[in-house]
């Protein structure tokens, strides 16, 4: 395997609250060689957004960030403010959630890409609108310089999340962070765009995060999938071998709550009993402990390493491995 | 997970070739026309073919509109009133427009500022402007005529420093929430620098309330300034503004209303105008249409 591309060690993220410091990311490691793909996936509030926020260094202003990101071999937490600036965009680039909100309202498609190209690679507007039409074109939008000349409102969800990537790819960045880039479309739309980011990441040989909470989406389209609760990743390995052979129970509980379609209707869908844990009051042991159904005195007492004590190429932090 | 797969963009919108229809009313139309007659002719009343504003004829004293050689009248001095309107408005206009040019300037901007940096730069700038806004506006505008003297400049000057305050707030707060939206996440992630985030990302969006805020603001300066110049704080005698005119015919209200009423009616008129452009301009402009 060749030299990481990111490089993730002990990063914790602390946000204040009034009661006490919560511990959004808890002693995270994650590695990623150039071009590849890796899926985070976990439920609402399990630290998977704020993880990424780190990684760009975009965290909220009084969050306090620990460990060491290195990117590229730069550390990214001790870069000039100027010099990361500069990395954003030509090197790390995120599409988000909602495109609803991630396009600016009141400016042209055509003017939020063109400004983008022209800040970080100095092209003239002639060149750069010729790019934006390209790049709209590979992102799937039909007469794409009709496209340019609108506005975010006269798009559908689905178009405004192209153009979210397109803008996200302009500047042909080395790692595209997806944070749960479907979550807001609609069934139908969300193949496709997940298609389109495997595909531009597959041609343009660039690494991706692609962060969610659906086990389904990350199946076909990464590498390696890291599972994350209560702000730690519980489990880590192939994308293959995480679906065959499952080792922790959290992982095991998140893939049977996805329905199925050739269940009969009205099956009830089995979820998860109770809630993710206080992260203001860590818990001792296995943070799924209390509802994990295979918990007992030692899931109490310590916390399981993240390891492969198997030596068969995934990791988990479990006591009681399926 | 839907395994549907549409050959590239297949959510297609469909796309609107035709514009959304603009209908404007006759209101809008007809304080358009208002600002537009009372603005050139207080641009060219110096070429109009009217009476100069302080020329006396003291044989048309309070002569009724109507009359010969003075369509509106003359006040108490004898001068002609339809001069004295036109160049009145020169003044209210000009003081008017630029008053809240200052205040959305320097407002617009101390509250863009305060609303992205927000930490000890919001604490400054919010504390400053609550101290602005306690400052007794009466006090500060006679402590200034009578150390820099009474002048359009001064006028102007006063009334700007004392809309500053407004104009911050509403930046400030639009900027505040704009702010947490995800576009300036996302101009962050692209690498975009704080001047370019407040010039282009943030600006365009505070700019359209503020426009809507500037017109009013216009409206409101209008009367302002007659209420000051009322109180004899306006531009000097025999300089004719709106205000001063309204509290010379005060004199004569009983046996010679209009010249109290002209005024006022012209600068109702105004102000009404203004308003209702502002409205309209508003809800033509707004880009987001319903929700977002």
């Amino acid at each position: 395997m060749s030299a990481p591309l990111l490089s993730v060690e002990g990063v914790t993220v602390d946000l204040p609250t009034p009661r006490g410091a919560l511990r959004a990311v808890d002693g995270v490691d994650l590695t990623l060689a150039p071009g590849s793909t890796l899926g985070i996936v976990g439920e609402s509030g399990c630290g998977k957004t704020m993880l990424s926020r780190a990684i760009l260094q975009l965290l909220p202003k009084r969050a306090r960030l620990g460990g060491r990101i290195l990117f590229g071999g730069r550390d990214l937490l001790s870069l000039a403010p100027e010099a990361l600036r500069r990395l954003r965009g030509p090197e790390l680039a995120v599409v988000f959630q909602d495109p609803m909100t991630s396009l600016n309202p009141v400016l042209t498609i055509g003017t939020q890409i063109i400004e983008t190209l022209q800040a970080h690679l100095g092209m003239d507007t002639a060149t750069a609108t010729q790019r934006g039409v390209e790049l709209l074109a590979a992102v799937g939008i039909p007469a794409p310089e009709q496209r340019l000349r609108q506005y975010p409102h006269q798009l559908s969800g689905g178009m405004r999340q192209r153009v979210a990537i397109a803008i996200a790819l302009s500047c042909e960045p080395k790692l595209l962070i997806a944070d749960e880039p479907t979550t807001a479309l609609d069934v139908t739309v969300q193949a496709q765009i997940l298609d389109l980011l495997a595909r531009e990441q597959q041609r343009r040989h660039m690494a991706m995060i692609l962060i969610t909470h659906d086990l389904g989406v990350v199946a076909g389209r990464t590498d390696e999938v890291a599972v994350m609760y209560a702000g730690r990743v519980v489990e880590r390995a192939p994308t293959p071998r995480l679906f065959t052979r499952m080792r922790m129970p959290y992982t095991q509980a998140l893939l049977a709550a996805i329905p199925k379609l050739d269940s009969p209707p009205h099956t009830p869908l089995p979820a998860i009993a109770g809630r993710p844990p206080d992260q203001t009051r860590p818990l001792k042991g296995c943070s799924f402990e209390p509802r994990c159904r295979y918990a007992d005195e030692r899931c109490r007492d310590a916390k399981p390493p993240l390891a492969d004590p198997e030596r068969l190429g995934g990791l988990f932090a479990c006591w009681h491995p399926l | 997970m839907a395994v549907l797969d549409i050959e590239g963009g297949g959510d297609t919108a469909i796309v609107s070739t035709v514009r959304r229809q603009r209908r404007v009313g006759a209101l809008f139309i007809g304080s358009v026309a208002w600002i537009v007659l009372i603005g050139l002719s207080a641009i060219f009343a110096d070429w109009l073919p009217i009476a100069s504003p302080t020329d006396m004829d003291l044989l048309a004293k309070r002569a009724p509109p109507g009359s010969e050689n003075h369509i509106l009248g003359a006040d108490h001095l004898g001068r002609d009133e339809l001069s004295r309107l036109i160049h009145g408005g020169r003044v209210s206009l000009t003081v008017g427009l630029l008053a809240p040019v200052i205040g959305v300037t320097i407002g617009g901007c101390l509250g863009m500022l305060a609303g992205y940096f927000r930490g000890r730069l919001e604490t400054f700038a919010v504390g400053g402007v609550d101290v602005l806004l306690a400052f007794p506006p009466l006090v500060f505008a006679l402590a200034v005529t009578a150390y820099l003297g009474q002048s359009v400049t001064n006028i102007t000057l006063v009334i700007g420093v004392l809309g500053i305050p407004a104009f911050t707030r509403v930046a400030r707060a639009v900027t505040l929430s704009l702010s947490e939206r995800e576009f300036v996440t996302a101009a962050r992630a692209l690498g975009a620098t704080h001047a370019r985030i407040l010039i282009r990302e943030l600006l365009p969006n505070v700019a359209l309330p503020l426009l809507a805020f500037f017109l009013l603001a216009v409206a409101v300066t209008i009367v302002v300034e007659g209420a000051l110049s009322f109180l004899g704080l306006g531009v000097p005698p025999p300089t004719a503004s709106w205000g001063s005119m309204i509290g010379e015919g005060r004199d004569s209200l009983d046996i010679a209303p209009w010249l109290s009423f002209l005024p006022a009616g012209f600068m109702f008129l105004t102000v009404l105008a203004f308003n209702v452009v502002g409205d309209t301009l508003r809800a033509l402009t707004d880009p987001r249409p319903g929700a977002l």
